[in-house]
């Protein structure tokens, strides 16, 4: 269980970090907190020829609110995720730290990194499920330009990204503040990847659901958004009755993998329990 | 008393095999095999010679010889596990060829260089499969799986019993593969002394003198020019009491280069490569009367072995010890017992904390909850009447085991009150009418403890276990060393065995120095398995101890004049008796024995030292584990609310040890019943390598555990104290089995099968709702 060779470089910048990434080829990888990299190339199921160390880049870990939407740099921990007391994040976002709590244990909290989840792009992880709750932006750099990349375009394949192999996430914006968002997961021990992940946002007006938006992971070779289950809701009181009718529906519209952990059907079901909660949670009910 | 180990385990002030690093240490890697079956047509090992780094890559035709445990009985049929497989692999992980290098690194590299050209075979890796009429063979030798089958125990009446029986239960019980998985892994690190010619073996182990004994012999060389030393052990359960492949290549290798060589296994390793065990099949008959009364027993037994007999124990480690001990703490009268070894084409087996009685437990208590059920009795009910009884010790099981005076009554009247069991009923009715599944089980068992060599004779290895001995010698300042042949690697014998001196010779335990795992300070001992050490080492240490208060009192009843029957010791002073002021320090009479030897009485010997051994036939300690659980019907996860051990080891020499051995043995029962498993697919790989795939659960999933003692002395131990290492490991999955079949039997469903997936839970509630 130790990585075969590979070069290491340090980053002291963004840009510096994408122009090694545009030198090496596409065997480099960006290392951040190599929460999953690194146990992947103990393993030797990564190989990359050369890792590319942006951890102590500067000024990519900030936390903000700017404009009614909330910032996070990629190289923001789960642990400081978690941990924020900012009342401007805390306000409206809240649901950010109570989903950091389900990510893996404190010590993969505290040196795992948002941009890196995101990137990493498992289909359980508890970021990438959120992100397509929250209609996240994730700022991506290249060497020639910087994009924008909607979280619901970001995850095309089982631990396959939109990025090219010489761009690097700086940033994931969060633009709407949402009114209503729950996370749930379910796994068999405490710290472990989801077996079945769900988030749902209900924005309401006078009771009424503006937008919805569910997102389950573990179910798939990527999260998904029950887009089934958000037209049932969409237009209208979220009652009990509804939500059950829309997690029903969300779970019928997925067909799950078996593997040593849980049969598909298994995983079936759960999301159905986990979509019912996730929209009990939503409408604020205790 | 707290464990005097614990200070440098939580500082790390530490010193595992790890943290040794000889100059010029080279690093072993193995090749392993992919396969679970196939002949090895060849091996080429230039390209991995020519990585940088490796300085040498050994295979079986550099290191040939094998481990061959052997039990005298026709119906065993040993095996050779080779140290390196020559000509076949028999399993997933096993070691093929071992490289070596300056680096663990680049003994990877090169082992991944290694090119091997195997021709797979057909592999059977499930009891079905490998009983299967025509079925491959793991070994070509034989003529099908079966390493040992034996009819252990008949009844002539047997038959008619159960043909008459008020009620007749029928029924099949599975429990899934497990591994100790402690917290290090094994390993190994060996170097030739030159200046001394000697083979000096760092190593991972509960079995020092056994793997010196077994080094020796499989390398051929004098046994006086091996040192094995055990430094700190990170935990054994029983992975580590038998000896390994990659101890002895380790060894082979260090002689071969002249050079130290390290090996620490890795967690793949050990999962995929170590020892397994536990995986058995019961099919059962057991009648009852009307009242409930066990009747007869019928247990037909598999227990899927794995490719090989680990050394020394054999296969039969699990088979034997099932057949033998099932009846448990149950008056039985007609018993009747197949039990065989099944050879496949996965991990061997070795002991595991417990060795089959988590299992005959399971099966016993389910039946027993089955009767009752059957019979409309209160589980409670229906144990007493089955249990031994106070009156009955000494009682003499059908099986020949004598049980000692034991609380098995007890322990279940105390549990079924700690838990509530009088108004259960109500409050499970309640909680139903809730929607809520809760349920509650207990699981009585006995733990047969401290056997010594007269018992282990029985098992007929070639090789009998049993006795300890240990050496005590006070030093002129009156500080004591006991060196003992047994070696805690976690248990805490530091502090329990100085306790032990402690209490003999009146002296500080501070002052009293426990030396272990190293042969060339400790007296021959077996080590440490089968809850055998206080009740044996500690005899052994209480013998001598005494043996060197006897002295003591000798010379001061010379000094101060008086007879030695009037001698009192007590407080680090020797007094006579009815005139304190009489009376001289423990290190006065030190100091004369030593500086002074001329003042002695005459025939004395200078020094101050004892020699004791110890070789006891066994005990029984008992417990009862009850368990609340509550079953979600949305999700089939199990959750326990409470959980009560009542336990009774006899005289409780550290409470705290008692309550940790409680509580971590707990733990991995329940990790039995509801979370580990190793799994195969029908080619024999393993699907459960990694901690993320093989579930050992952590504090969060592992419920409070409410400990009440009882106390019944053992009259066969010097100390009182019975052994208690497994039984938390044995009661538990028995008990949250039954708790859960509580919680859902209204449903038409029981927990026949461990571990209980919350999947399968799930689907056999929703179908039990959609009838």
């Amino acid at each position: 269980m130790k990585p075969a060779r590979f070069e290491y470089h340090r980053a002291s910048s963004s840009a510096e970090a994408i122009e090694l990434l545009d030198t090496l080829g596409e065997d480099a990888k960006l290392i951040a907190g190599g929460q999953s990299l690194v146990p992947m190339m103990s393993f030797r199921l990564a190989r990359p020829s050369a890792l590319v160390d942006i951890g102590r880049i500067p000024g990519l870990d900030a936390i903000s609110v700017v404009d009614g939407g909330l910032r996070i740099g990629a190289l923001a921990t789960h642990a400081a995720i978690e941990s924020t007391s900012d009342p401007a994040v805390l306000d409206g976002f809240d649901v950010l730290p109570r989903t950091a709590r389900f990510i893996g244990h404190l010590p993969i909290r505290t040196r795992g990194t948002l941009g890196g989840s995101l990137a990493h792009a498992d289909p359980a992880a508890e970021w990438c499920v959120l992100a397509l709750a929250l209609d996240a932006e994730v700022v991506v750099a290249g060497p020639s330009e910087t994009r924008i990349v909607a979280a619901r375009d970001l995850f095309t394949g089982f631990l396959s990204t939109a990025l090219e192999p010489n761009e690097m996430i700086l940033e994931v914006r969060f633009p709407h503040r949402p009114t209503r968002c729950s996370f749930v997961e379910h796994s068999r021990r405490s710290g472990d990847f989801a077996l079945v992940a769900a988030s749902a946002r209900l924005d309401l007006e006078a009771g009424i659901c503006r937008t919805v938006r569910i997102a389950l992971g573990g179910v798939g070779p990527t999260p998904v958004r029950a887009v089934e289950a958000e037209a049932l809701l969409a237009g209208r009181a979220p009652s009990s009755e509804l939500r059950a009718d829309a997690a029903r529906a969300a779970a019928a519209a997925l067909d799950p993998v078996s593997d040593v952990h849980a049969p598909g059907e298994h995983r079936r079901r759960l999301a159905e329990v986990l979509v019912r909660t996730a929209l009990h949670r939503a409408t604020g009910a205790p | 008393m707290r464990r005097v180990e614990d200070p440098p385990l939580l500082t790390g002030d530490t010193r595992f095999v790890d943290d040794l690093a000889p100059p010029g240490t080279l690093h072993a890697c193995f090749v392993r095999s992919p396969y679970a079956a196939a002949r090895i047509e060849g091996i080429d090992a230039a390209p991995a010679r020519a990585v940088p780094g490796v300085e040498a890559v050994l295979t079986a035709g550099d290191i040939p010889g094998g481990l061959r445990a052997v039990l005298d009985r026709p119906e065993f049929t040993p095996t050779v596990m080779p140290l390196l497989a020559g000509d076949a692999v028999r399993h997933v992980g096993e070691p093929i060829a071992m490289v070596i290098a300056d680096s663990r690194y680049s003994a990877e590299d090169g082992a991944e260089e290694v090119l091997v050209d195997y021709d797979p075979g057909p592999a059977v890796a499930s009891l079905d499969r490998a009983l299967a009429p025509g079925a491959p063979r793991v070994h070509d030798e034989m003529d099908d799986n079966l390493l040992l089958q034996v009819p252990m125990y008949d009844d002539p009446e047997l038959d008619d019993i159960l043909a008459r029986a008020a009620a007749l239960l029928e029924a099949r019980f599975t429990t899934g593969r497990v591994t100790a998985a402690p917290m290090e892994g094994r390993a190994s690190l060996a170097r030739w002394d030159r200046r001394d010619s000697r083979l000096l073996v760092y190593v991972s182990t509960q079995v020092p003198h056994l793997v010196r004994t077994t080094v020796a012999d499989v390398l051929q060389i004098p046994e006086h020019t091996v040192r094995v030393i055990a430094p700190d052990v990170g935990g054994g359960f029983g992975l580590k009491c038998v000896v390994g492949r990659e101890e002895i290549l380790v060894a082979a290798a260090a002689l071969r280069l002249g050079r130290p060589v390290k090996w620490i296994e890795d967690r793949y390793e050990n999962l995929a490569a170590s020892w397994h065990g536990h995986e058995q099949r019961y099919d059962v008959r057991a009648a009852f009367d009307a009242n409930g009364t066990l009747l007869a027993f019928d247990a037909d037994i598999s227990c899927d072995v794995g490719a090989y007999s680990c050394f020394p124990f054999s296969c039969g480690v699990e088979p034997l010890m099932a057949a033998t001990e099932m009846p448990g703490p149950y008056r039985l009268a007609h018993y009747r017992a197949r039990t065989r070894a099944v050879a496949t084409n996965k991990v061997p087996i070795a002991p595991y904390r417990g060795v089959s009685r988590p299992q005959i437990t399971f099966v016993m208590e389910r039946v027993m909850d089955k009767a009752a059920a059957r019979l409309g009795l209160d589980p409670v009910d229906i144990r007493r009447r089955n249990l031994i009884a106070r009156d009955d010790f000494p009682y003499t099981g059908i099986t020949g085991l004598v049980y000692d005076p034991a609380s098995y009554r007890e322990s279940l009247d105390l549990c079924a009150g700690h838990l509530g069991h009088d108004d259960w009923r109500a409050r499970q009715e309640a909680a139903r009418r809730d929607g809520r599944l809760v349920g509650l089980g207990f699981s009585c068992f006995s733990e047969r403890t401290g056997y010594g060599t007269p018992a282990f004779a029985q098992r007929r290895m070639s090789i009998t276990p049993g006795f300890e001995s240990a050496d005590i010698r006070m030093d002129p300042s009156g500080g004591v060393t006991v060196a003992v042949g047994t070696l805690g690697h976690g248990q805490g014998h530091r502090t329990t065995l100085a306790q032990v001196v402690s209490d003999e010779l009146g002296v500080d335990p501070a002052h009293v120095r426990v030396v272990q795992g190293d042969t060339d300070a400790t007296p021959y001992g077996w080590g440490t398995f089968a809850s055998r050490s206080l009740v044996i080492g500690g005899g052994a240490t209480k013998l001598a101890a005494g043996a060197l208060a006897e002295r003591l009192k000798r010379v001061a009843a010379h000094l101060l004049e008086v007879a030695v029957e009037d001698v009192e010791l007590r407080d680090g002073r020797l007094q006579a008796a009815g005139a304190p002021e009489v009376s001289m320090s423990v290190a006065e009479v030190a100091r004369v024995a030593h500086h002074a030897a001329h003042r002695l009485p005459p025939g004395e010997e200078a020094g101050l030292q004892a020699r004791a051994g110890f070789d006891p036939p066994g005990t029984f300690s008992n417990a009862t584990h009850g368990a609340v659980v509550e079953v979600s019907p949305a999700t089939g996860e199990v959750r326990i609310h409470r959980y009560v051990v009542v336990e009774d080891c006899g005289v409780v020499i550290n409470p705290m040890i008692v309550d940790g051995q409680v509580r971590g043995g707990v733990a991995q029962g329940i990790a039995a019943a509801l979370y580990e498993q190793l799994l195969y697919d029908d080619e024999g790989q393993l699907l459960t390598a990694t901690f993320m795939d093989y579930l050992v659960p952590t504090a969060a999933e592992i419920p409070p555990i409410e400990i009440h003692h009882l106390e019944t002395p053992c009259e066969y131990s010097a100390t009182g104290a019975k052994g208690m290492g497994e039984g938390g490991t044995i009661g538990a999955p028995a008990a949250i089995a039954n708790a859960v079949s509580d919680a859902v039997g209204h449903l038409g469903i029981e927990v026949d099968a461990i571990p209980i997936h919350p999947a399968w839970m799930r689907a056999r509630i929703e179908e039990a709702r959609a009838r």
